[in-house]
C-alpha cells in the first residue's frame, strides 16, 4: 500500500541537501522505504543538488594542482574503508569498495523497515516500553540536544490525551492506523503537526498503532487530565 | 582568466607551470592532463566515468576532476569548511569517484547528482559528525511501486539538463534563495532573517520555484 500523507518538500528538500538533523532523517527517510513517491521526489532533488553543484562558480577556487598530484599519487592505493552512513544509499555513496556492509543476520521485523531498525537494537518487542494511560512510549536516539524521538504504541480503537505542541512533530505510523482532525493515518503515513494544532489522535480498532515520533520541543498536554498528568507524563 | 588569477593570487599555490620546472618526472602526467581538458570539453561526464570504470583510465579521470573539484570545493567552504579541511574532503571524495566508479548507475542518477550525493554525504559523515539515516534499497521491508515498468525511466542525464535549463530560466532570486537551501546548511527562518525577508515571503519563492522546476520534468515523465 502506498501512503497518501507525505513530508511537506521543506523536509525533502533538507533530506537532500543534507541539511536535516538526524532524529528528522531517521523519520524520513523511514518514510522514504514506505513511499515510492517520496524516494522519486527524493531523486530529483539530488538531481537539483548536481546541477546546483555544477553550476557553482568554480572561478572562486581555481583548480589546484597540488590536489590533482596528490589524488593521482594515491589511485593505486587499495580504496580505503571510510566510515559511510549507516545504511547504504540508494546509489551507492556508503563505505568504500571493501568495507563490511552492516547488514543485519536476518531482515528481523518486517514491520520495521531500514533505516529505523538500525536504531532499535532488536525488535520491537526488545525496547524499553514505558506504559501509560493508553498507550506506551519508548525512547530513541537521547543524546540528539532539541529532540524528542519516540516509539509510541497506542492501544487499538484509544485515544490519546489532547495535546498541542510548543514545536513541530513528525508521526509516521509503521503499524495499524490513527485519525485526527487532519485525517486518517495508515502505514508508511507522516502526520505534520506545528504549533498552532491541537490534537487528539485516536488509534483504529483491530491491532495497536505504533508510530515513530520526533518532536523539536516537549509537547504541552491541554485539557484537565492531561493538565494533572503533564508534570509527570510529558508526551 | 580568472582562473589564473585567483590561482596565481593564493599563497602556496604552486603554478602548474612553476611546478613541470622543479617535478620533470611528472611530465608524462602533464602530457596526460593537456589531453585530459580536451577530452572534458569533448567528453560528457558520463562518457568520462564509464572510461573510469571500464578502462581505469586515468586521463579521464583528470578530465572528471577538473570538471568538479573546484566546485565540490566551493560548496564545501559555503558550507563552512575552512580551505585545508575542503581540500582534504575533495580529494577524499575524488578518490571516491575512482574506486566507485564501477557502481555508477547512469539509470539511476546523473554524474552531477552522483558526485553531489558524495560530497554530500562525507560532509555529514566529516564536518558535521552526525549521521544521515539512508534507506536500503535491498530491504524486504521496503515499499516498491506497484507496477514496475523499466521502459518508462527517463535516462538520468536528460532529467538534470532540464533541470538545469529550467535553473537558468528562475529569476535570480528564487535560484539563490535555492543555492541557499542547498549549500548554506541553513534552516528557511534563518536565511529569511538574513535575507531580512518574511519567512513566508522565503517559503514561497521556494515553493515557486519548485513548481516551475516540477513543471520542466512534467514533459518527461
Ligand atoms: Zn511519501
Amino acid at each position: 500500500m502506498i501512503p497518501t500523507h507525505h513530508p511537506s518538500d521543506d523536509y525533502l528538500i533538507a533530506y537532500a541537501a543534507g541539511s536535516l538533523e538526524e532524529p528528522l532523517s531517521l523519520v524520513v527517510a523511514t518514510h522514504l522505504a514506505l513511499c515510492p513517491r517520496c524516494r522519486k521526489e527524493v531523486e530529483r532533488l539530488e538531481a537539483l543538488g548536481g546541477v546546483l553543484l555544477e553550476d557553482e562558480a568554480a572561478a572562486e577556487t581555481a583548480t589546484d594542482e597540488r590536489a590533482l598530484d596528490s589524488v593521482l599519487s594515491r589511485l593505486d592505493a587499495p580504496a580505503p574503508i571510510a566510515p559511510g552512513p549507516i545504511a547504504p544509499g540508494p546509489i551507492a555513496t556508503g563505505p568504500i569498495a571493501t568495507a563490511p556492509k552492516p547488514r543485519q543476520a536476518a531482515p528481523g521485523d518486517l514491520r520495521v523497515p531500514a533505516p529505523l531498525r538500525d536504531y532499535l537494537g532488536g525488535g520491537l518487542e526488545q525496547l524499553d516500553w514505558k506504559a501509560h494511560k493508553g498507550f506506551d512510549e519508548a525512547e530513541l536516539l537521547s543524546d540528539a540536544p532539541g529532540f524528542r524521538t519516540r516509539l509510541m504504541r497506542i492501544k487499538s480503537g484509544t485515544a490519546m490525551p489532547a495535546h498541542t505542541h510548543r514545536g513541530n512533530e513528525l508521526t509516521l505510523v509503521l503499524t495499524g492506523g490513527f485519525s485526527d482532525e487532519h485525517g486518517h493515518f495508515l502505514r508508511g503515513d507522516l502526520a505534520e503537526a506545528d504549533a498552532s494544532v491541537k490534537h487528539q489522535p485516536i488509534a483504529d480498532p483491530g491491532e495497536d498503532c505504533i508510530c515513530l515520533a520526533v518532536t523539536d520541543a516537549p509537547l504541552r498536554l491541554t485539557g484537565p487530565v492531561g493538565r494533572l498528568l503533564n508534570p509527570f507524563l510529558r508526551i | 582568466m580568472l582562473n589564473a588569477l585567483a590561482t596565481e593570487a593564493r599563497p602556496g599555490v604552486v603554478p602548474a607551470k612553476a611546478a613541470l620546472v622543479i617535478r620533470p618526472r611528472q611530465e608524462i602526467q602533464r602530457l596526460m592532463r593537456a589531453e585530459a581538458s580536451e577530452r572534458a570539453a569533448e567528453q560528457t561526464p558520463e562518457e568520462l566515468i564509464a572510461a573510469v570504470a571500464e578502462q581505469r583510465d586515468r586521463e579521464a579521470f583528470i578530465g572528471l576532476f577538473r570538471l568538479f573539484a573546484p566546485r565540490i570545493k566551493a560548496y564545501l567552504m559555503r558550507q563552512g569548511a575552512d580551505p585545508a579541511s575542503a581540500e582534504d574532503l575533495v580529494q577524499d571524495v575524488m578518490l571516491t569517484v575512482w574506486h566507485r566508479a564501477g557502481q555508477f548507475d547512469r539509470r539511476k542518477a546523473a554524474v552531477s547528482t552522483w558526485i553531489f550525493t558524495i560530497a554530500r554525504n562525507r560532509r555529514i559523515d566529516t564536518l558535521r559528525r552526525i549521521r544521515r539515516p539512508e534507506f536500503d534499497p535491498e530491504d524486504p521491508a521496503l515499499v516498491r511501486e506497484p507496477e514496475t515498468a523499466p521502459d518508462a525511466h527517463v535516462e538520468a542525464s536528460e532529467r538534470s539538463k532540464r533541470l538545469h535549463e529550467a535553473v537558468a530560466t528562475l529569476p535570480k532570486e528564487q535560484e539563490s534563495l535555492l543555492r541557499l537551501v542547498y549549500f548554506e546548511d541553513k534552516s528557511h527562518s534563518v536565511i529569511a532573517e538574513e535575507l531580512g525577508l518574511p519567512l513566508g515571503t522565503v517559503k514561497s519563492r521556494l515553493r515557486l520555484a519548485m513548481a516551475k522546476l516540477r513543471a520542466a520534468l512534467e514533459t518527461l515523465e
